[in-house]
């Protein structure tokens, strides 16, 4: 039983994450948060220490802010949906008999060891490119007018890159769980002479519930802070503007600090809002 | 394994199988096949496939233009630093939280997971002031501290989920046998904690190799890793895929290398406690 | 005895004290640039200058976004990671401005030659008399185009074409089933992109950013008629991936035969003549910009240049390396290695007289009248407050520019009018000059 000694023993081993973390956390985001109430523009070479709320009010009011929301929401989402639904399938197909199961699984999870800017830049040069990517080739080859991706499916296009590199994380957390269903249960939904989609409905999803929510959990918290992506394919052009990036904007290119920091702020306390969000559906999962 | 297979069946899921792998790697395939083409060959309509004149003038020229050896070794030492500091500091604060719960460790578990999302460019100017300050900017001792802060908390939950999986028996009798704390995680609790830790390890160095803005960010030499080395290549003037696709493999190949040889540890790892 | 030890402790001493000099003199620089074939070629140029000074160099060669991403950030916090850095026309008199960078006045080698610099180009690099950037290279823009594409539509190019001229040549040589775009031009968002591109063409429109109160001038007649032009004339003739077309992108098509013309940076001219890159080396003609017959043509100005920012300790090195770069030996040394069609362009009026030069780069002269017709004092017909061609030299421009850029690009892809984008110019722009207090 935990003595009131291993307990006090307990918060000394927690004591430095804690630590580490807070001043992580405190530090850089004191900073942040006192530049977000001053006019701080250093190529005007400007510092005005306190301007009071402007920089939240023109953030907030400016039409780009609820914009950026809503495509870093579309955006998350759509990630998700592909990579879980993908992930799904995936892990149902690996764990069925085959010759070269091994190779096959190395081939699946390689896009996850592609560093984010090198596969931003491989498909959008190699493969979106309308004249000299592989699609433009493909479409022609089928008769078809390349297809621009980048302007005409500018959302879909990133979706897909980062789709991509996620898939193979989602699989294999959603293969071990798969692979943990007792083949007895599904034998048994099959002797009773339960059609596919039924077994995979009533025993095989719920079965997966856990390990769904883990892999949105994780994968949220990564995809909320996309950045590299936009950056090498849009450049944020073509409403693919996420929140993360339309404070890049503000803080690199228009070199207005005291702007991009109170955004800053803004992103940090919405991020939480859907932190605790997603705390509460994953808290109640994985109590269980 | 029980259930009776047909042949027929197994080849079918086979070539399904295969078929789905193929495509999800053929974009690295691909970029290793423009790897080794001419730049004309590279953009030919239509493409070609894998006869053509195979040549290593692209890794010549890419070598030639930068400091490949420093920026792979950057990296190395970046990735394995900042998640061998993470683990040190992690696994105590996992240990603590997984045997000893309190009321609140679900609490700061979640706290700190939500520090990740803390988005990074917020924070660029005061963290380029401090590392100025410190004097530290361009350092590989700073890559390793802020990526060990990144990765932190992913760390810190995967081997909480890990350690939580360890009965508490075996503890509890090698605490009546007398163990000091000490005695009882270095010889009870970490033989069997070892694969946790370890798909952790390979899973933050992963995380660490492939982080896009800090490393661009904070470095200019000394101290830049790979993805810098990438971005002088990204869109230079002129035909350039070859060239591109050269530098991408080089980027990418040790670590995928790495990835494939430790599959299995790795794949153990990535339960984050999904799996009962 | 006591006289040949003195004489040998001296010797001794003398050598040792030259030793030490020579070793204190041997410095590490780092040098921040852009990915460009120049300097590119540069960097592999280096070595000789490395070995005859003995000081080492630290290149940081990055693409042109991370670039800005990363010399801003250094500058703009005095960093102080970089003794050199490549800046251009719109960047050099706002820092300069601001003291964050070194003079050029003084401190340069005896053969770098400040007077033989081409004013236009020198006058964009200076802030009140005081010079703050060396030229690498210069440019302008200017209309590249195929002769025998041109034949074939049954057309001649004239010397100085107008934009109408231009637009229905396009639409002639336009044949998309045999992969020729009649036009390429910049449809990639940017305020270096399609916004210099854009800007430059609406000075010959007649259009300005800003009237003389700084107020925004999207919603004039001037700008509906750029946008009107230049989206109707690309959607007839321009590339299927215009709207991400840089200046990269339009260069590899312009290689491979898919254009059959360009208007863009005059820089690119040795490219498209180089018959190792481009399938279409013999057959290019230049032109200048286009007009509309109001009395400006579109072409920009801009010089990608070396500037030391003060937070460096290496001035005198740097300087030693600047002059080195950016001198007439090495324009020489390039001619000597690669040929004289390959020397950074566009900096020096004796390179437009060396005839070895002309004779060997037959858009030289092009280039020069380009140049020379910018006017970054007057850009517009109009009146300005502001300087700069292709720019608005105010610090804002920069995160403006890429957000206007952005509009038009979204009009180009086609998934908004030219209307929508106007008035969404307009009204961001309005924005963010209220909120620099204007």
């Amino acid at each position: 039983m935990a003595t009131e000694h291993s307990k006090a023993s307990a918060r000394i081993m927690i004591a430095p994450a804690v630590f580490v973390l807070l001043v992580w956390m405190l530090v850089p985001l004191c900073m942040t948060l006192y530049f977000s109430f001053a006019d701080y523009r250093p190529l005007r070479a400007t510092f005005d220490a306190w301007i009071g709320f402007d920089n939240y009010v023109s953030f907030l009011t400016s039409d780009s802010f609820i914009s950026s929301v809503i495509v870093t929401l579309q955006m998350v989402a759509g990630i998700l949906v592909i990579t879980i639904g993908g992930g799904i399938a995936l892990a149902l197909l690996l764990d069925q008999p085959m010759f070269g199961q091994g190779i096959v699984r190395i081939l699946v999870i390689a896009p996850f060891f592609v560093m984010p800017t090198v596969s931003a830049l491989v498909w959008k040069n190699m493969f979106f490119n309308a004249d000299n990517g592989l699609f433009s080739y493909l479409w022609k080859f089928f008769g078809a007018q390349p297809y621009d991706f980048l302007s005409q499916a500018p959302l879909f296009s990133i979706i897909v890159i980062v789709a991509w590199q996620w898939l193979p994380f989602s699989t294999l957390i959603l293969l071990t769980a798969v692979q943990s269903l007792s083949s007895e249960q599904l034998e048994a939904a099959e002797m009773d002479g339960a059609p596919g989609y039924s077994r995979f409905w009533y025993i095989i999803l719920p079965h997966l519930s856990r390990a769904i929510t883990v892999v949105i959990l994780i994968q949220t918290i990564f995809l909320l802070s996309i950045f590299a992506e936009i950056f090498v394919t849009t450049n944020g052009a073509f409403g693919t503007r996420t929140l993360t990036y339309l404070v890049y904007q503000r803080v690199l290119e228009s070199q207005n600090i005291g702007l991009g920091s109170a955004g800053g702020i803004v992103a940090v306390i919405l991020a939480n809002i859907v932190a605790i969000f997603l705390m509460r559906i994953v808290g109640k999962n994985l109590d269980t | 394994m029980a259930r009776a297979i047909s042949p027929r069946k197994k080849m079918m899921w086979t070539v399904l199988a295969w078929f789905f792998g193929l495509l999800i790697f053929f974009p690295i395939l691909w970029t290793f096949l423009t790897s080794f083409k001419a730049e004309a060959v590279a953009i030919a309509d239509p493409p070609v496939w894998f006869f053509f004149d195979w040549t290593t003038e692209n890794y010549t020229a890419v070598l030639g233009r930068s400091n490949y050896p420093l920026a792979l070794m950057n990296s190395i030492v970046i990735a394995v630093g900042s998640t061998l500091l993470g683990i040190i500091i992690a696994v105590p604060a996992a240990w603590a939280m997984a045997f000893v719960p309190g009321r609140r460790t679900k609490d700061v578990l979640m706290w700190m997971l939500s520090t990740k999302m803390l988005p990074a460019v917020g924070v660029l100017y005061p963290l380029v002031l401090i590392a100025k300050y410190f004097n530290v900017m361009d350092s590989r001792i700073l890559l390793v501290v802020i990526l060990m802060l990144i990765n932190l908390p992913i760390i810190v939950w995967m081997l909480y989920t890990y350690f939580r999986e360890i009965p508490g028996e075996i503890l509890e009798a090698a605490r009546m046998d007398g163990a000091s704390l000490r005695n009882e995680i270095i010889y009870v609790l970490t033989p069997m904690a070892v694969p946790g830790i370890a798909s952790t390890i390979l899973l933050n160095i992963i995380l660490a190799w492939n982080e896009a803005f800090w490393t661009i960010i904070l470095t200019t030499v000394s101290a830049a890793p790979l993805t810098k080395f990438i971005s002088s290549f990204s869109a230079p003037e002129g035909l350039f895929y070859a060239k591109l696709s050269a530098a991408s493999i080089m980027a990418i190949a040790p670590i995928l290398v790495m990835g494939w040889f430790s599959q299995k540890q790795l794949v153990r790892g990535l339960t984050f406690g999904a799996v009962k | 005895m006591n006289m040949k030890t003195t004489i040998l402790g001296t010797t001794v001493g003398f050598g040792l004290l030259v030793g030490l000099a020579s070793a204190a003199m041997a410095e590490e620089i780092t040098i921040a640039t852009v990915n460009n074939g120049d300097m590119v070629r540069m960097q592999k140029l280096a070595p000789q200058w490395e070995q005859e000074t003995g000081n080492t160099i630290n290149w940081v060669v990055l693409e042109e976004n991370v670039l800005r991403q990363n010399v801003t950030t250094d500058i703009s916090t005095g960093g102080g990671q970089y003794d050199i850095m490549t800046i251009g026309t719109y960047e050099a008199p706002i820092w300069g401005k601001n003291g964050w960078l070194t003079s050029l006045e003084d401190g340069m080698s005896d053969d770098w030659n400040k007077d033989d610099l081409l004013p236009a180009i020198a006058g964009g690099l200076t802030v009140d008399g005081t010079l703050y950037a060396a030229p690498f290279y210069g440019e302008s823009s200017m209309v590249m185009y195929r002769k025998d594409l041109m034949e074939k539509a049954g057309l001649e190019m004239p010397e100085a074409p107008t934009w109408d001229f231009i637009r229905e040549a396009a639409q002639k040589m336009t044949d998309r089933d045999a992969d020729i775009n009649g036009i390429c031009a910049r449809g990639k968002a940017g305020w270096g992109e399609n916004m210099a591109f854009l800007t430059a063409m609406s000075n010959s429109f007649g259009a300005r950013w800003f009237d003389m109160d700084w107020k925004p001038q999207f919603d004039s007649e001037e700008w509906k008629n750029t946008i009107d032009f230049y989206l109707g004339m690309m959607e007839e003739s321009g590339p299927a991936g215009a709207a991400n077309n840089g200046f990269n992108e339009n260069l590899t098509l312009f290689q491979q035969g898919k254009c059959g013309m360009w208007i863009d940076a005059t820089v690119a001219a040795s490219f498209v003549t180089n018959p190792t890159d481009s399938t279409v080396a013999d057959q290019v003609g230049f032109a200048l910009a286009p007009d509309n017959g109001l009395g400006k043509r579109g072409n920009w100005l801009w010089a990608w240049s070396l500037a030391i920012p003060s937070s460096s300790k290496k001035v005198d090195v740097s300087k030693d390396f600047i002059s080195w770069a950016t001198g007439q030996s090495y324009t020489e040394l390039v001619a000597g290695e690669e040929g004289w069609a390959n020397v950074p362009p566009g900096t020096r009026k004796s390179l437009y007289e060396n005839q070895e030069y002309l004779d060997a780069a037959p858009f030289a002269k092009m280039t020069l009248d380009s140049i020379n017709s910018a006017d970054p004092q007057n850009p517009s017909v109009q009146e300005v407050p502001y300087t700069g061609v292709q720019f608005v030299a105010i610090p804002e421009f920069a995160g403006i520019g890429t957000q206007v850029g952005q509009q038009f690009s979204d009009a180009l892809a086609g998934n908004q009018t030219a209307e929508q984008a106007l008035e969404n110019a307009q009204s961001i722009t309005s924005e963010e000059m209220e909120a620099a207090g204007y």
